[in-house]
């Protein structure tokens, strides 16, 4: 049950915060809400609940380099976007490789 | 100064299978992350926090928007499509910073205040980070399209 509603309260979050983005101009102020906080707001309410504030400041302080690694993704990608007639879902796909290398290089030098 | 509008009839816009897709994308998201932490531990879960789930699926829904749009008056509409998208991840980019100064707040002060007000603040510091981010990247590309016409 519990993964039911880790379920449902993401995809609700995740889909409201799309939905401002949705309804902002311009297209650049919209982009921001690509990078809002929906899955951790989600995750970090109903975790919290079970396993208490420690737990969570250890995931939030991972976190910060899950964003620096989303950070390097996204402009990887409007560069790429800006400059190569690639379709969306093949820069968007390959360039994961950049979140991942990122994210876990800084875990291994500062979170392990 | 900001030139922000708000507009809710775009909302009519979105296919039913964006939303579908959003909800899908979000909910899987946040259930492998809370998988990851289970089984790898809270510093690994964690990234997943701050993983791009909607980015990819949001971009490619804005080029086809963008395409079919352009392509109704006749236009290829390719290469509009794709700077529309670029800047849709550049947004994201910024965003991305907002996102490190949530995860900053919460790990510093959540010990210290109740959950609701600490969660509060992270989003507040979201905000802040992500619209001071957006300014200035606006001023920047001002200045630079000044620099260039002298």
């Amino acid at each position: 049950m519990e993964w039911v509603i880790r379920f449902a309260v993401g995809g609700l979050v995740v889909a409201g915060f799309s939905a401002i983005g949705d309804m902002v101009k311009p297209k650049s102020f919209a982009g921001l809400f690509g990078g809002a906080p929906s899955v951790a707001l989600a995750t970090l309410v109903l975790t919290v609940n079970k396993h208490g504030p420690t737990y969570v400041q250890m995931e939030a302080r991972s976190m910060i380099a899950g964003a620096v690694a989303f950070f390097a993704y996204a402009f990887v990608v409007s560069w790429l976007m800006m400059r190569n007639r690639l379709e969306t879902y093949v820069v968007t796909s390959v360039t994961m490789v950049v979140w991942f290398g990122v994210a876990f290089g800084l875990w291994a030098a500062w979170l392990r | 100064m900001l030139n922000i509008r708000i507009r809710p009839k775009e909302l009519k816009d979105a296919h039913w299978y964006s939303w579908v897709m959003r909800i899908l994308f979000g909910g899987s998201i946040t259930v492998l992350a809370g998988v990851i932490a289970k089984y790898y531990g809270p510093t690994v879960g964690g990234l997943f926090l701050a993983f791009p789930a909607i980015l990819p699926a949001s971009m490619t829904l804005i080029e086809r928007h963008e395409k079919a749009k352009k392509r109704r008056v006749g236009l290829d509409g390719r290469r509009e499509a794709h700077a529309v998208a670029s800047v849709d991840a550049a947004g994201a980019s910024i965003g991305a910073l907002g996102l490190a100064a949530f995860g900053f707040v919460v790990w510093r002060y959540l010990r210290g205040g109740p959950t609701w007000e600490v969660l509060t603040l992270a989003t507040l510091a979201w905000g802040v980070t992500a619209l001071l981010g957006w300014l200035v990247r606006k001023r920047a590309i001002k200045m630079r399209i000044v620099k260039r016409a002298w």
